[in-house]
């Protein structure tokens, strides 16, 4: 032991450690990647020693290699190592490195449960801290439920250390395991009370974590943080707690008042400014919430604002004035200027910021001018994220709640125009599906959106011209459809079709040029329509001369989609032509092709159709395909993709009743409300006061200003003028009424025509939003916004209920002595554990059948196993027949290495097909304790030659492909030959297996080179290796009479199986056992056999198989029963095949 | 809740990372590429605050970083933390270290990258806050190295 410790640190002055590695990577600046491969080698070589310091120290440095973007997960079960050491150096190095690399996939953690409850429970304080915070970083739902109860005892250690941290890891083993808030709850409360600051604080970070998620839970622990918030003096606490009320006081307005007076002082006291700020904060929060009831709160709000000020942090004034923007657009409103000049700031946070602002802050009145003020900042704005931001947040602005507060759409639509003259947006898309939206669903805009799209149109050049930045080009796909689609309301129909038929069309991207010549065939429809009656039909042929001369072009196309539509179309035009030599009148027919309206239909319209009776959507309309199967079904994604392309922006959709409704609720607030300045002669100058404003024309040069195309800003003026005309007619209607009424009644009412309110301004002409449509009957069920994933639902329970029984938390104990107590007095407890069982046995069961549902359809009826010939003959695939196969998934690894063990084995048989190519053969032979080897047949059935094969299994937990030195885990093996048409060869992998009591399936792919004539190809083959139980065993001859001193020793575990029907002479049954299953008959009387086999580890398999009526029983006896009850198992099935 | 704590150079060069989600090691990188890319740009004048993270987070979350001479300090935040607390935190983080390494530099952070996290892990643990106090961390974290130290001088005369 000495010595080997000495050996040990003699070692460690050779090894590198951190220092070194750093040193070293240093100093290699130009080769960094291949030096650090092999330090990789290195520390590879240091994990395999024995030494745990040593261990240690490769792990330490594995830690920093992960900060470099090296995978380390390799080194998962070496760090589990570490972890287990019992030096607290080694430890932390361990559960650092954990805390690093472990998540949820990560396979080796159900391997650190019993170690980590070791650490936790360590007389060492350290120990358990270091286990604590590890834990922290990697806890997964399994480790949360079974370490619950022991970190709920930690939280009363003595230490303050330990308790701080059991409390804070307990948010978190909420979040895997909800289950246990409800009975921790109790005692994390207690921890409020706590004597150690610390521990109150982490504490109050729980639970304020937890409230912020689910506020209505946690109000009856108000008065608690009350006494708290006046007592404490740990800044950081207070700022949590100030930030919870924050979010309770909505809730209860009566806290609010109480809130106030405390806040109020520790504003005037405290020096922190990150306090200062959040107390200000909750002060807003609650004057929000008293401001309906409460008459008279302004000075408190001046104090408020002097402190915004006097925060001289811009970025979180704006903030906070989102909160308030929330429940009080007005007050905030008046703030415009102050915001928008905020857009100036250099600041790109701050200036992000009020974008944020301004999208609350617009309104009917203000939305055009707003707008206008950004668009003079997209022009200004340098880098295109903050333009391209400020682009998106326009059209947010603009089409908030369905288009809202937008009066005139003709201006909307020149800003879109406009918008598309920006260079190098990456929103070309989003422009495009606005046109699209406000088209469809704006009937009125149609004729005026048509015109400007034809401009659009016949500028192509300047759009397609402008750089490689193609995204602006999608304008085009809309302004295509748009014209086609609408072309009634073309001025000069055969212009545009000219326009969109020109060569350089056939530059943009394929979707476009599709759309293109669709709606070309549209406009033609239309301008046969149009001149259809009139006696002068040059125009028609004019028109249908010039897409045959224009359309070859696109019929050579490249893509797929035009080509098919222009070559369409082409044939279409030249019938047309004919018919028309014939003086055919042709133009309704042609029209008909495209008749019919498109409506737009509700984003959620789909979700929305009722399920009609007797339709259960959950059954299976063919059986479940395969595994294989589903792998091929990948390409569909890309014309999933097609289709995100076409689908129309989504939509917050209010229908017209909702909209009443919420303006009612606002009205309503706003006249309950002191804060809201209420119309007033005074600010009436302000609105009119916009005309005062000096309005330079701001003639940036705009490189791409396209003549002729209409700009937004006079519309602006436009509006205005139009606004204040309406003004003065309502203005002198309302006189005239006035003088009616005084004249009637003596004491007339002070009525004043202020400044339209937002419901006032009519918009300009009459628009027509088409609502989307929905399916009918549709459910009106609207509570499909929730996530069902969000992870804090499940945390949103009552904590003031009593806890049941049933919820206490699952506590560690051994079974046997949980058996030993209670023997037979209260059998009913017993019976609860065991029907979660009987249930995944049931469900283990129906796996089992579907799984033989796809072995069968794998199958062919004859025992061979079809090919399926799918489209060209390159195309592949590999199947491999098998037995079935359990899942063992929570098997644990068994660590450590079995002796080596002589033997000999055959891995199962499976016979490997695949279409033309090679046909594969399994046959495996096991030469030591835990190694396999697979040898493999590939057969080149193909015409073609195949070369730079290489082999690939995906490693499972039980069973690793062994590859050479120095290669990574995912590392394919090189297959050391290459197949010339026709030819079959062999190799041989060696695979090492931990367990072998279970059977085990791997994946692996094949891939390798296709050499045909002219090309060759990459071609990739999925398969899968099947370790069968009965390929672990070893054909071993046995005497009889030590098979009987075998069968009387205790240790065998017995079972049996009945075979029924078998039809087979019994002499062929027992070969049939002993070829497929590897045993060996030892004796044989009558139709009565006694076998043996042996497994590769060392365990015994004795069968008795009787024969009768056609009724075959084996009894078998293993020290091994799960080994034993799969071999049966797999027995069971070569007979059910045959 | 925290969601990551990144330390990088003027560079870019990762000197600490600390990620409380679960990001795969590449993804980690480019995390780190786009940090940096986003704050290295900003003036030294200008707010700490940043939003914006398309990798990390989403509209919850915050960027929060300090600027040391040659080191940048990048929290990633939600919204139930307090902005200017958490730069007290960093300020916490940052005194800590500099008494821990008795005037701290980059080059401590490049070589001893396993203390430096041992005393974040004072700090912050599993995305909380677990300490605020000095005086308290730095006991800690001595204390630890002190039982390290004892058990070397153990292994050492075995």
């Amino acid at each position: 032991m000495a010595l080997k410790m000495v050996k040990g640190s003699i070692d460690r002055i050779f090894d590198k450690n951190l220092q070194d590695l750093v040193r070293g990577v240093r100093s290699h600046r130009e080769d960094e990647a291949k030096y650090i491969s092999s330090c990789i080698d290195e520390i590879k070589q240091e994990l395999k020693q024995d030494n745990i310091a040593v261990k240690a120290n490769a792990v330490c440095k594995l830690t920093y290699l992960q900060m470099l973007g090296y995978d380390i997960s390799w080194a998962a079960f070496n760090i589990v190592e570490v972890m287990s050491s019992s030096k607290f150096t080694y430890k932390r190095i361990g559960y650092l490195a954990a805390s690093q690399c472990f998540h949820d996939g990560t396979d080796v953690i159900m391997l650190t449960t019993n170690q980590i409850r070791k650490d936790l429970s360590s007389p060492n304080q350290y120990d358990t801290g270091v286990a604590l915070t590890g834990l922290s970083c990697f806890v997964t739902p399994d480790l949360a439920r079974d370490l619950a109860n022991d970190i709920m005892t930690l939280m009363s250690h003595t230490k303050p250390y330990i308790r701080k941290k059991a409390v804070l890891i307990m948010y978190k083993v909420f979040l895997k395991y909800p289950e246990s808030l409800r009975p921790a709850f109790p005692r994390l409360k207690e921890k409020l009370d706590d004597p150690d600051p610390g521990v109150q604080s982490a504490a109050v970070n729980v639970i304020c974590e937890l409230a912020r998620r689910n506020p209505r839970n946690y109000l009856s622990l108000a008065p608690l943080f009350f006494k708290l918030m006046t007592s404490s003096t740990n800044n950081w606490v207070l700022i949590k707690i100030i930030k919870l009320f924050g979010a309770l006081t909505p809730l209860e307005p009566r806290l609010g008042k109480k809130l106030i007076e405390p806040l109020t002082n520790l504003i005037h006291s405290t020096s922190a400014m990150s306090l200062l700020y959040e107390c200000v904060n909750t002060v807003i929060a609650v004057l929000i919430s008293l401001s309906s009831g409460m008459p008279n709160h302004s000075a408190s709000i001046q104090v408020l604002y002097t402190h915004t000020h006097r925060l001289f942090l811009k970025y979180l004034g704006l903030l906070a004035m989102s909160k308030i923007l929330k429940t009080h657009p007005k007050s905030v409103q008046s703030h415009k200027d102050l915001v928008l000049q905020c857009l100036d700031d250099k600041d790109e946070s701050i200036r992000l910021r009020a974008l944020d602002l301004l999208y609350g802050m617009v309104s009917k009145k203000n939305l055009m001018e707003i707008v206008k003020k950004l668009m003079v900042h997209v022009d200004k704005a340098e880098g295109t994220t903050y333009r391209d931001e400020l682009l998106t947040k326009i059209i947010d602005i603009c089409s908030q709640s369905n288009y809202q507060y937008i009066t005139n759409f003709e201006w909307y639509i020149s800003i879109l125009v406009e918008l598309t003259r920006l260079e190098g947006t990456r929103h070309g898309h989003l422009i495009a599906s606005q046109m699209l939206d406000v088209a469809v669903r704006v009937k009125a805009i149609r004729g005026f959106a048509v015109v400007q799209m034809a401009t659009l149109l016949d500028n192509t050049t300047l759009l397609a011209g402008s750089g490689q930045h193609k995204s602006i080009c999608e304008v085009l796909y809309a302004a295509a459809w748009i014209c086609g689609e609408f072309s009634e309301h073309l001025e000069d129909p055969v212009h545009t079709l000219e326009a969109m038929l020109r060569p350089k069309v056939a530059t943009l991207p394929g979707h476009i040029q599709a759309i293109y010549i669709q709606n070309a065939a549209k406009l033609f429809a239309a301008v046969l329509n149009g001149q259809q009656g009139t006696p002068d039909c040059q125009t028609m042929q004019e028109s249908s001369q010039l897409l045959i001369d224009r359309l070859p072009l696109f019929v050579q196309s490249a893509d797929l989609e035009v080509q098919e539509r222009a070559s369409c179309i082409l044939q279409l035009v030249k019938f047309i032509q004919k018919l028309q030599h014939k003086e055919v009148e042709v133009g309704e027919e042609v029209t008909a092709l495209f008749a019919g309206e498109l409506n737009p239909v509700a984003p959620k319209a789909q979700k929305k159709v009722p399920v009609p009776d007797g339709l259960d959507l959950d059954a299976w309309i063919n059986e479940p395909p395969s595994e294989s199967e589903s792998e091929d079904e990948k390409p569909v994604a890309v014309f999933a993709e097609e289709e995100l392309r076409h689908a129309r922006p989504h939509h917050t959709e209010v229908d017209e009743k909702e909209l009443a409704r919420r303006r009612e609720a606002r009205k309503q607030e706003q006249a309950n409300n002191p804060f809201y300045i209420k119309a007033s002669p005074t600010s009436q100058k302000d609105s009119t006061g916009v005309e005062h404003i000096p309005v330079v024309q701001i003639d940036l040069s705009v490189p791409l200003k396209v003549p002729g195309m209409s700009t937004s800003d006079k519309y602006l003026k436009l509006e205005e003028e139009r606004r204040q005309r309406e003004r003065k007619e309502r203005g002198k209607k309302e006189k005239k009424k006035k003088k009616k009424r005084e004249k009637r009644s003596g004491m007339g009412r002070r009525h004043d025509s202020g400044p339209e309110s937002e419901e006032d301004i009519a918009p300009a002409h009459m628009v027509d939003i088409v609502t989307e449509e929905m399916p009918e009957n549709a459910l009106s069920s609207d509570d499909d916004e929730k996530d069902p994933n969000d992870p804090y639902r499940a945390l949103d329970v009552d904590l003031d209920k009593p806890l049941a029984d049933s919820e206490k938390l699952p506590v560690r104990a051994h079974r046997p002595t949980n058996i030993l107590k209670s023997p037979a007095d209260d059998g009913e407890v017993q019976e609860v554990p065991k029907e979660p069982k009987k249930k995944s046995k049931k469900e283990k069961r129906d796996k089992e059948e579907e799984r033989k549902v796809r072995l069968l359809w794998l199958r062919c009826p004859n025992g061979e196993i079809q090919c399926t010939c799918t489209k060209s003959s390159k195309h592949k695939k590999k199947k491999q027949k098998k037995d079935k196969e359990k899942e063992e998934k929570k098997r644990k690894k068994q660590h450590g290495h079995s002796g080596d063990r002589e033997g000999e084995e055959s891995v199962q048989n499976g016979t490997l097909e695949e279409e033309p190519l090679p046909v594969c053969d399994i046959q495996g032979n096991l030469q030591n304790g835990s190694q396999v080897v697979v040898s493999i047949i590939f057969e080149n059935k193909s015409t073609s030659f195949l070369k730079s094969m290489e082999f690939n299994v995906l490693d499972s937990l039980n069973s690793k492909l062994q590859r050479p030195e120095g290669s990574g885990p995912h590392d394919g093996l090189t297959v050391p030959f290459q197949l010339p048409p026709g030819v079959s060869n062999e190799a041989r992998f060696i695979f090492s297996v931990q367990s072998i009591v279970m059977p085990q399936r791997l994946k692996g792919t094949l891939t390798f080179i296709v050499k045909a004539d002219d090309s060759s190809t990459h071609e990739k083959l999925d398969f899968k290796l099947h370790f069968t139980c009965s390929s672990y065993l070893i054909t071993t001859p046995c005497y009889s009479d030590t098979f009987a001193k075998l069968l009387e020793s205790a240790d065998l575990k017995g079972t049996s199986v009945r075979l029924q029907e078998v039809s087979l002479p019994f002499h062929h049954l027992l070969a049939k056992i002993c070829f497929h299953h590897h045993f060996s008959v030892v004796e044989r009387i009558d139709s009565c056999a006694s076998l043996y086999s042996r497994s590769i580890q060392g365990h015994h398999v004795c069968l008795l198989v009787k024969y009768a009526h056609q009724t075959v029983t084996i009894d078998a006896k293993c020290d091994e029963s799960s080994l034993l009850g799969n071999v049966l198992e797999e027995i069971k099935k070569t007979f059910s095949q045959s | 809740m925290i969601k990551a704590i990144l330390i990088f150079n003027n560079h870019g060069k990762p000197r600490l990372i600390r990620f409380y989600q679960y990001f795969a090691e590449d993804m980690q990188q480019q995390i780190i590429r786009e940090t940096f890319h986003l704050v290295s740009k900003r003036d030294d004048n200008v707010c700490n605050f940043l939003e914006g993270g398309s990798l990390i987070g989403g509209s919850d979350y915050k960027l929060i970083y300090r600027h040391y001479a040659t080191l940048y300090f990048v929290f990633c935040v939600d919204s139930s933390e307090s902005e200017l607390g958490i730069l007290d935190l960093i300020q916490v983080f940052v005194e800590t270290l500099d008494k821990c390494f008795e005037n701290v530099c980059e080059l401590d952070l490049i070589f001893h990258m396993d203390k430096v996290h041992y005393i974040l892990q004072e700090v912050v643990m599993g995305g909380m806050v677990l300490e605020t106090n000095m005086n308290e961390i730095v006991a800690q974290v001595e204390l630890q190295n002190r039982m390290e130290k004892s058990e070397f001088v153990f292994i050492s005369r075995m």
